[in-house]
């Protein structure tokens, strides 16, 4: 049982060890019977599956913007919090908050994301690409999916599109579709220089769940990034920079 | 690893032992301001940005929590039926033993003698580590805070960072001892700087990302329309271990659910500003099942019970499933700030922890249990913080009653014989002329039965001269 | 309007000076307080710690003696929060629906001091004169359970002859927390000693807060300390005149 680090094969329900998953079908069983019998016990809103939430805060301590007379009462249908004013800037704010992670953020003209590129890679530096990449990056190494980690630890830098970016966080979001190439290929190399077209900056995070829900419908895997690999574990001062790319270059295409 | 939290003493013996650490208690105060701080800028401008603030934010998030556990039955069919629809394996487990011989048994089927794992709660709340080190299996814990406590031996004392209670100096001093054992030694000019320990951890890690071929994850979502797991983390050691092995475990309590992928909005919202202070945290995995040429070949999901079906058949009390394990609540908590993790006795600290434990392990068997919600001054500073709204005080009280409740019948304690008399003097208070009586008792009641604990260092104020309804009878309420 | 005062059993036993500010400051704003003699407790202490069934008859005491006051009010935030959001939790475990139907009727009734002075009678220049330096401890059970927000400073803005200092990280628990104190005593003092230090810093010769529980247990660390600041609740600061 949990709180106890070393005890679980000593739990009653031991007999797990010889027989590997079968017992999984009666935990199936017995788990969907346990949620049933919870939600249909004791003494909640006559005729409805009792509200988890109930229509308002329980009583105790009421939040202070949510003062004694109750509060807001829960939304019965989920509907996104909007924002209070449209971003007139999507770019600047992007661009800020990317900047805010200590990523590089440039700008570059569509026609000249080539000269971009390689002005942000260091002279020498091995690169890999995605299969369809549409910008030219001379003398990369196209991934055809058969470098293994090992392979790509030795590549300095990756140079890879995204599907959508949020301005308001600052977040680049990657489906792993054209020209973003597999997982594996933005996450070994040290250096990630990614383009984002102007027109795949949205202004929050709803906005870009709306914009990624076919990538997921179609099951691809998403990877969100805001900033360099950071790390806040040592007496919560911030390094950047441990497992994933330490350096993340950001150039907003326009 | 034989750090346990068995045979931890209840809270206020737990509590005296550290608070006597000066060290641990700077510690931690420097840790949570600093985190309150980077938390209160962040909600003050959500609170400008976003229509309805802060608040509507909290709302929608209690909301498409609630959504799913409502329907929980129906959505963890849901959530099956798409995992399978998108190539992964979907396992059930009741409780540790069976979620552990699960994972087990998948590792030992795959060949493999060690598995790299990216920070979790609910593999330490089942004890995998332990359960897969006795079948000769090696864990490797990645996060660099949860490696330290590995490496050192150590018991986790914050759910976001476990290491909390240690600084650099020790953290320098655990790599050198410890991280050659295990594999890639640190270099011996190790500096105490962050970012030195931090490229340590980077070097010691590789080889092991390099090579593992079975990686172990928990979720932070598990989304039922859709069939995605979703993990949040900072350091891309969680990445590593979603991409680079070929097999995928990942053990999921079945409260992780939510039903639609708008669901997520809120809550990913809510979760980075409320846990590490920032807008959005590094890096965040989703994964659908299997993507041919892309990341694992073969995807597992456990889903896990271990008690949350008892802590959802409890009415007062379920609404604390819908924990998001950001910690927020803990680094605005008065008690926490000042004992830190380890006195709670469990991989849960602080307030949300003073009622998980009680929730999914039930009350009135336990006296470590029994004792830890009661380790609150009820300030309600966790509800205010708490992402999801839950009224983590309003469960304390209730968690508090049941214990009462389960000790009904036997010996009475003194606390219990205490109460019944001064319920008896207070319910009959107004049969009595003036309720003298009552005074007499209150006071009583204050000098015998709190007044050792309470003066080893406080004073207790003079009595005074005459009760206030003394002096309203004597005075006419003061007219005379 | 019929007022009754709450005086609180900490108050009625310990400190009557502040029950008996409250009735002067009242009167002096045209109230005429009464005080229902069958009064004794709220039963928070019962509640707090779990003893449900114990503060059944504790909430049948209160009711019949709160009954049919347009007003119920109080110098303590944290047994106005116990009347107002924990009553109706002792009445449902008693069964009883006239139990239930009379705590309904009182608990929305009953004010905290700051709450009735601002809200109902909409004065916060109460008259009062206190010529001191004053720091302010907003009680959790004020900020947090009833929401009184900054009516408790906009009174105190208005005293003649007052300074009030910040106190910094004011909206931070006491370590009080009722049989907290006592349970968990090691964890209470060392919360509270960093309070009493706060307290100390600001070189205020008085702290003043709504709740004389808070009160006690920082000002026993101030007095054992020998810090010579002096605890005074709100209601005797406000009562005070030249």
């Amino acid at each position: 049982m949990f709180g106890r680090r070393r005890t679980a094969q000593t739990d009653e329900h031991g007999q797990t060890e010889a027989d590997g998953l079968e017992p999984a079908v009666n935990a199936r069983e017995q788990i969907l019977a346990d949620i049933r019998t919870a939600l249909s016990g004791g003494s909640g809103p006559a005729g409805s599956a009792p509200a988890v939430s109930g229509p308002a805060p329980a009583p105790g301590t009421a939040a202070p913007s949510s003062p004694a007379s109750g509060g807001p009462a829960f939304s019965s249908a989920s509907r996104p919090v909007a924002r209070r004013h449209t971003v007139d800037d999507l770019i600047a704010l992007f661009a800020e908050r990317v900047a805010d992670y200590r990523a590089t953020v440039t700008h570059s003209p569509t026609a000249s994301l080539s000269d971009a590129v390689a002005a942000a890679l260091p002279a020498g530096a091995s690169v890999i690409v995605a299969a369809d990449l549409t910008v030219a990056v001379p003398g990369a190494l196209v991934d055809d999916g058969t470098s293994g980690a090992a392979d790509l630890d030795r590549i300095d830098a990756v140079v890879t599109g995204a599907r959508v970016a949020i301005a308001e966080t600052g977040t680049l979001v990657l489906d792993h579709g054209p020209g973003q190439g597999r997982r594996a290929i933005t996450l070994v190399p040290d250096r990630h220089i990614c383009i984002v077209r102007a027109d795949q900056i949205v202004a929050d995070v709803p906005d870009a769940l709306a914009q990624l829900a076919p990538s997921v419908r179609a099951g691809r895997p998403l990877t969100w990034i805001s900033g360099p690999s950071a790390t806040s574990d040592i007496e919560l001062s911030r390094v950047e920079g441990v497992h994933g790319p330490r350096t993340l270059i950001v150039i907003i295409a326009t | 690893m034989s750090a346990t939290f068995v045979g931890m003493p209840p809270f206020p013996a737990a509590a005296r032992e550290k608070l006597a650490d000066a060290q641990l208690r700077r510690n931690l105060a420097h840790a949570t301001s600093t985190i309150r701080a980077r938390r209160a800028a962040l909600v003050a401008e959500v609170e400008a940005s976003v229509d309805g603030g802060w608040e509507a934010l909290r709302v929608a998030g209690a909301e498409a929590k609630d959504t799913a556990l409502r329907s929980l039955d129906r959505q963890l069919l849901r959530l099956e039926e798409t995992l399978t629809a998108n190539g992964a394996t979907v396992h059930w487990a009741r409780d540790a033993a069976q979620a552990n011989a699960i994972v087990a048994a998948l590792v030992r089927a795959h060949g493999a003698d060690e598995v790299i794992k990216v920070k979790s709660m609910v593999t330490q709340e089942i004890g995998l580590n332990e359960a897969l080190a006795a079948e000769g299996i090696a864990a490797w814990e990645t996060d660099l805070a949860e490696l330290i406590v590995q490496l050192g031996d150590d018991l986790p004392s914050h759910i976001l960072v476990p290491a909390i209670h240690r600084n650099r100096a020790e953290i320098r001093e655990i790599f050198l001892r410890a991280m050659g054992e295990v594999g890639r030694g640190a270099p011996a000019d190790l500096t105490d700087a962050p970012a030195v320990l931090a490229a340590a951890a980077r070097e010691h890690l590789r080889e092991k990302f390099l090579r593992a071929r079975v990686g172990v994850s928990g979720a932070n979502f598990a989304v039922a329309e859709t069939g995605t797991l979703v993990v949040v983390e900072s350091e891309g050691n969680g990445r590593m271990c979603l991409t680079l092995p070929e097999v995928l475990i990942s053990v999921v309590g079945i409260e992780k659910v939510v039903a639609t992928w708008d669901d997520l909005d809120p809550l990913l919202r809510l979760l980075p500003r409320s846990s590490t202070g920032e807008r959005m945290n590094p890096y965040t995995s989703m994964w659908s099942g299997v993507t041919p040429g892309d990341g694992p070949r073969e995807v597992h999901v456990v889903l896990l019970d271990n008690g949350r079906t008892r802590a959802l058949a409890d009415e007062v009390g379920r609404q604390a499933l819908r924990c998001i394990r950001c910690s927020a609540c803990l680094n605005v908590c008065p008690v926490y700030e000042r004992t830190g993790g380890h006195a709670y006795g469990s991989v849960y600290p602080g307030p949300i922890g003073a009622i998980l434990n009680p929730l999914l392990r039930g009350v009135g068997h336990s006296d470590q249990i029994d004792a830890l919600p009661y380790a609150s001054t009820l300030c309600g500073a966790c509800f205010e913080a708490c992402p999801v709204r839950i009224d983590i005080p309003r469960i304390l009280v209730d968690q508090r009653a049941k214990i009462v409740d389960a000790h009904r019948g036997g010996l009475p304690t003194p606390e219990a014989v205490a109460m019944r008399t001064a319920a008896t003097g207070l319910g009959s208070a107004r049969r009595l002329a003036g309720g003298e009586r009552f005074t007499r008792l209150g006071l009583w009641f204050a000098r015998r039965v709190g007044a050792p604990a309470w003066t080893s260092a406080r004073d207790l104020p003079p009595a005074p001269a005459e009760s206030f309804r003394r002096w309203w009878k004597r005075t006419d309420g003061g007219r005379r | 309007m019929r007022v009754a005062l709450m005086v609180t059993c900490i108050n009625d036993a310990l400190f009557p000076r502040t029950g008996q500010a409250v009735v002067a400051l009242l009167r002096r704003l045209g109230v005429d307080v009464e005080f229902p003699a069958a009064q004794t407790c709220c039963a928070q202490p019962m509640i707090n710690t779990g003893y449900l069934d114990e503060a059944v008859p504790v909430l049948r005491a209160f009711v019949e003696a709160f009954a049919g006051y347009d007003a119920v009010v109080t110098p303590s935030a944290s047994c106005a929060g116990c009347a107002r959001h924990q009553h109706a939790i002792v009445a449902r475990r008693a069964g009883d629906p006239a139990l239930r139907a009379a705590a309904d009727a009182v608990s929305p009734r009953v004010y905290e001091l700051s709450e009735f002075l601002v809200d109902r009678l909409g004065v916060t220049d109460v008259g009062a004169y206190y010529p001191h330096t004053v720091t302010y401890h907003p009680t959790c059970h004020s900020l947090r359970m009833l929401g009184v927000g900054d009516r408790p400073r906009r009174l105190l803005e208005q005293v003649r002859g007052l300074t009030l200092l910040e106190l910094p990280g004011a909206a931070e628990c006491c370590g009080f927390g009722g049989t907290f104190a006592v349970k968990n005593a090691d964890t209470s003092i060392a919360i509270g000693t960093d309070k009493a230090r706060q307290v100390r810093n600001t070189g205020a010769e008085v702290l003043v807060a709504g709740d004389n529980s808070c009160l006690t247990h920082i000002g026993g660390l101030l007095s054992r300390q020998r810090a010579g600041v002096r605890t005074v609740h709100l209601a005797e600061v406000l009562a005070a005149t030249a």
